[in-house]
This record gives structure tokens, C-alpha cells and sequence, in this order.
């Protein structure tokens, strides 16, 4: 479980998060939504140490991550997998060797069992034959996998995943929604998925937060989110005639 | 930011690439891999350059002692000497600084704008430690080996123009680089050159670590690690020049 206790964050003179509270439970896809320049892939950054918040509190298992000493952070960022919006797979390395590369950092295995375990992984996410291709010789979506493939090969207890469906069709958008859902189920990984993606949402979301002008302006499940009456959220959810008419589907009311 | 705090953000980066690495064998076979890249890799922009070099250096000094009061083997010592002291270390430092300086900058800044760097940060990977580290260790050891075949083939392609021309004969040539031959010159001038590697690698690096933006911040970041690596240099090179030879 991951905790958020009163959050900010600024750059310069702009605020972008202003206290942030949120809980993101173990074995759920936790999901942060809102608008471009919402602040919600900043808010993911700060969770995962990469920017450092001038006010509030992540906690990991209830242990705060900016108290801990260089060590320790090291050994948390050993339990986080994280997809990036682009993949961020290595360009110099063969698909295979991005998944090996956090197993031949850190983990304590012979040279094949470190082969075995990347093998298990790129099986998982479907994309084994290609594991001897380049990043750029890949697509979109098969970038993406073998960004799952990395970020699940330590057997993580945190997966983040910063907009994994950006660029993606439809349909390859439902194949890695799918997969995050039964890799967070499998492993029990407390997921947490940065969209704006509203397919997504309602395939995968269990535990929705929704971020408005850098602040927490909503929190439910996907149940309730089509009925809020929070203006702001309705405003971003129904910003396109398909979401409406899925309510009205749903509800009977547009 | 200002100066002092470019020096300031320089000297973390520093210490936080020389901390500990998680892996030594990957660390060093990093740098096997950026010796090939950025040191075999310029053997023949280096090989070609120093020829001609040496080849001008002795045109140009036939030409400027042209008189019957100086001896014919002078034309060799010159060569000789400008090759060892300033030419070899200090143009192919500043030639490294364009290539290597900006192939490091390049792939650096291109790894930080595709969030590569962040992903080995999140894994808990000491993403300067990784990346800069074997490019300070491989550069520090290869070029002085690229600074002595520089060294050898200016001299060489001197005694090949002064001959070729007749400007200067091969006796007199070889005399003169035989001529009050000062072995601490090959020491200053590869003091020189290591000190010149580690600039260019560190600078390269950090214009590379925090470029911000896309492909253009890229190509911005690449321009300056080239202008400022070439800056430090030409800075360093008067001061090392004044400490090791005066």
C-alpha cells in the first residue's frame, strides 16, 4: 500500500500539486486521472522519489520514502516496476537484454536463471519470439510490453504506469489495459495507472482519483464515476459524445 | 542558473558519479565498449588529421626560418616540438571535444528526453554513475594512446611534405627530431591529454544529464557541450602550461 499524506509541489513560482491526500491499496489498479498539465504524472513522479515535494509525505508499507537514507530508497526503487509513457526501453539493447538489464543489476541468480526469469516475463506480456529485436524495429504496442516485461522482471510490489495506452489503437490499448489488470492480480502489485484514457478507466479502474488544477478534486470507483455530480469531473469525463452516450446506455439519463 | 551554479550542479554530479557502482563487471564492460566507441572509433579522424598537421607545421616553419643563418635540421625540431608540446594534445583534445564531446552530450540528452534515465533512476540504478562513469574511464585511458599515434604520424607526415617538397632532406629532417629530445615533453603533454579526456567527458556528460525538452534541447545540449568543453580546455591548457613547464 502506498500512502499520500499532504502533497505539494512546485516549480519555480507555479504550483503545480497542492496537498494531496490518497491511498493506493495493494492488488488494485489504483488509477490518477485528469486533463494535460493536470499534474498527475508530476504527482506519479513524486511518488517514485524522481521529484523531491517541498511539502508532504509519501509512505511506502507506512514508511516515509523522503526520511529514508540513500540505501534504503535504493531498495524500494528494487520493489518498483514502472511503464513510461514512451516505453523508455534502451535503444541500445535487444529486447531481451532491456528485460535482463534490472536482473543483471541487482538480483543475486546465475546467468540462466536471470535468462529463465526473462524468458517467464516476455512469455507473459506475449512477445518471446522477439526478444532478439531492437526497441525501434518494435511497435507502439509491442514497446509497451516489453516495457511491462522490464518493469514486472523483479517481481515488483509497485507498478506505475504513466499513460500506457498514449498512442496505442483501440484494441491494442484493451490488450495492455488487460494485462496490467491480471498482472496486478497475479502478483499482487499495488498498481497505479497516470490516464486520461477513458476506455481505460472504466476497464480497469477500481480505485479513481481524479486531479483538477494540481488538487484532488474527486475519489471513487468506476461505479460512481459516471453518476458524481461533480462538475469538473463530468466536464472531463463527458468531453467526448461517446462517454455520454455509455451513461446514458448505463443509467437511462444523458 | 548562473555560473556558480552550473559549477555547483557540475561538482554533484561528479561526486555522484564516482559513488559506489551496484555492478563492477558491468561497469567495466561499459567501459571496454565506450573505449571502442569514443577512442578506436577516432583513431582515423585522428590519423588523418595529425598527418597534415605535420605536414603544415613543416611548410609553414620552412617557410617562416627561410635564412641561411639557421640550419637546415631546425625545420625537424619545430615540427618536432610543436607536435609533442601544443598540436597533438591540445588541437586533438579540441578536435575529440567535437566528436566525442557531442556524441556524448547527444546520447545522454537523448536518453533524459525519452525518460531512459528515469527508468534506471526508478530501478535504483545510479543513472550517472552508469552512464558517465565508463565514458571518464574509457576516455582518461584511450586517448593517450590516440595522442601518441597523433604524435608519430604529424611527425611522419612532416618528414613526407619536407621531403616530397625538398623543402627539407631526410637527413637534416631526422637530425632535427633527434634534437635535444626532452623526454618530460611526452610526460607534460600526456598529463595534458588525460586532463583534457576528463573535461570533455564531464562536460559532454552534464550538458547531456540535465537537457530538458525534446530533440531541439538535444541538439542545443550537443552545441554546448562542444563550445564549452573547447572553452575549459583552451583555459586548462594555458594553466597546466604555466604549472608543469615554467
Amino acid at each position: 500500500m502506498i500512502e499520500v499524506k499532504g502533497l505539494s509541489k512546485r516549480f519555480g513560482t507555479t504550483q503545480v500539486l497542492t496537498d494531496i491526500n490518497a491511498v493506493f491499496q495493494k492488488g488494485k489498479v489504483n488509477q490518477i486521472i485528469g486533463k494535460s498539465g493536470s499534474g498527475k504524472s508530476v504527482l506519479a513522479k513524486c511518488i517514485v522519489g524522481l521529484h523531491v515535494p517541498e511539502e508532504g509525505q509519501v509512505l511506502y508499507e507506512g514508511r516515509s520514502f523522503h526520511d529514508m537514507d540513500r540505501d534504503e530508497k535504493k531498495l524500494i526503487r528494487q520493489e518498483i516496476g514502472m511503464l513510461f509513457q514512451g516505453s523508455a526501453l534502451f535503444d541500445s539493447l535487444t529486447v531481451l537484454q532491456n528485460v535482463l538489464f534490472p536482473l543483471q543489476m541487482f538480483a543475486t541468480m546465475s546467468k540462466s536463471e536471470m535468462e529463465d526469469r526473462a524468458h517467464t516475463c516476455l512469455k507473459r506480456v506475449n512477445i518471446l519470439e522477439k526478444d532478439h529485436l531492437f526497441p525501434a524495429e518494435l511497435s507502439g504496442g509491442m514497446q509497451k510490453r516489453v516495457g511491462i516485461a522490464r518493469a514486472i522482471a523483479m517481481n515488483p510490489k509497485y507498478l506505475f504506469c504513466d499513460e500506457p495506452n498514449s498512442g496505442l489503437d483501440p484494441q491494442t490499448s484493451i490488450v495492455i489495459d488487460d494485462l496490467i489488470k491480471e498482472i496486478t492480480e497475479e502478483f499482487g502489485t499495488t498498481t497505479i495507472v497516470i490516464t486520461h484514457d477513458m476506455n481505460s478507466v472504466m476497464e480497469t479502474g477500481e480505485n479513481i482519483i481524479f486531479i483538477h488544477h494540481g488538487r484532488k478534486w474527486w475519489e471513487g470507483g468506476k461505479d460512481d464515476l459516471l453518476n458524481s455530480d461533480n462538475k469538473e469531473l463530468n466536464e472531463f469525463i463527458f468531453a467526448g459524445g461517446l462517454m455520454r452516450q455509455v451513461k446514458k446506455a448505463m443509467t437511462g439519463r444523458s | 542558473m548562473g555560473i556558480i551554479g552550473h559549477i555547483g550542479r557540475y561538482a554533484l554530479l561528479l561526486k555522484e558519479t564516482f559513488s559506489r557502482p551496484e555492478r563492477a563487471t558491468i561497469y567495466w564492460r561499459r567501459t571496454l565498449e565506450e573505449m571502442d566507441l569514443l577512442g578506436l572509433k577516432s583513431l582515423g579522424i585522428v590519423g588523418l588529421l595529425s598527418f597534415f598537421m605535420g605536414a603544415v607545421i613543416t611548410i609553414q616553419t620552412k617557410t617562416n626560418i627561410d635564412s641561411p643563418l639557421i640550419q637546415a635540421w631546425v625545420v625537424g625540431f619545430a615540427t618536432r616540438q610543436s607536435t609533442i608540446l601544443e598540436f597533438s594534445p591540445t588541437i586533438i583534445a579540441l578536435i575529440l571535444a567535437g566528436k566525442v564531446g557531442s556524441n556524448i552530450a547527444a546520447e545522454i540528452g537523448s536518453m533524459r528526453v525519452k525518460e531512459q534515465i528515469d527508468a534506471l533512476d526508478i530501478m535504483g540504478v545510479n543513472s550517472a554513475g552508469y552512464l558517465i562513469l565508463p565514458k571518464i574511464l574509457a576516455s582518461m585511458f584511450i586517448n593517450p594512446f590516440l595522442v601518441m599515434v597523433s604524435m608519430f604520424l604529424s611527425i611522419f607526415g612532416g618528414y613526407i611534405a619536407g621531403t616530397a617538397t625538398g623543402i627539407v632532406g631526410s637527413t637534416d629532417y631526422l637530425q632535427g627530431i633527434q634534437t635535444n629530445f626532452i623526454p618530460y615533453h611526452i610526460t607534460y603533454a600526456l598529463i595534458k591529454t588525460v586532463v583534457f579526456a576528463f573535461i570533455i567527458a564531464t562536460v559532454s556528460a552534464y550538458q547531456g544529464y540535465y537537457t530538458q525538452g525534446g530533440t531541439r534541447e538535444v541538439g542545443i545540449s550537443s552545441t554546448k557541450a562542444v563550445v564549452y568543453s573547447n572553452v575549459v580546455i583552451l583555459i586548462v591548457n594555458y594553466a597546466l602550461t604555466q604549472l608543469l613547464l615554467i
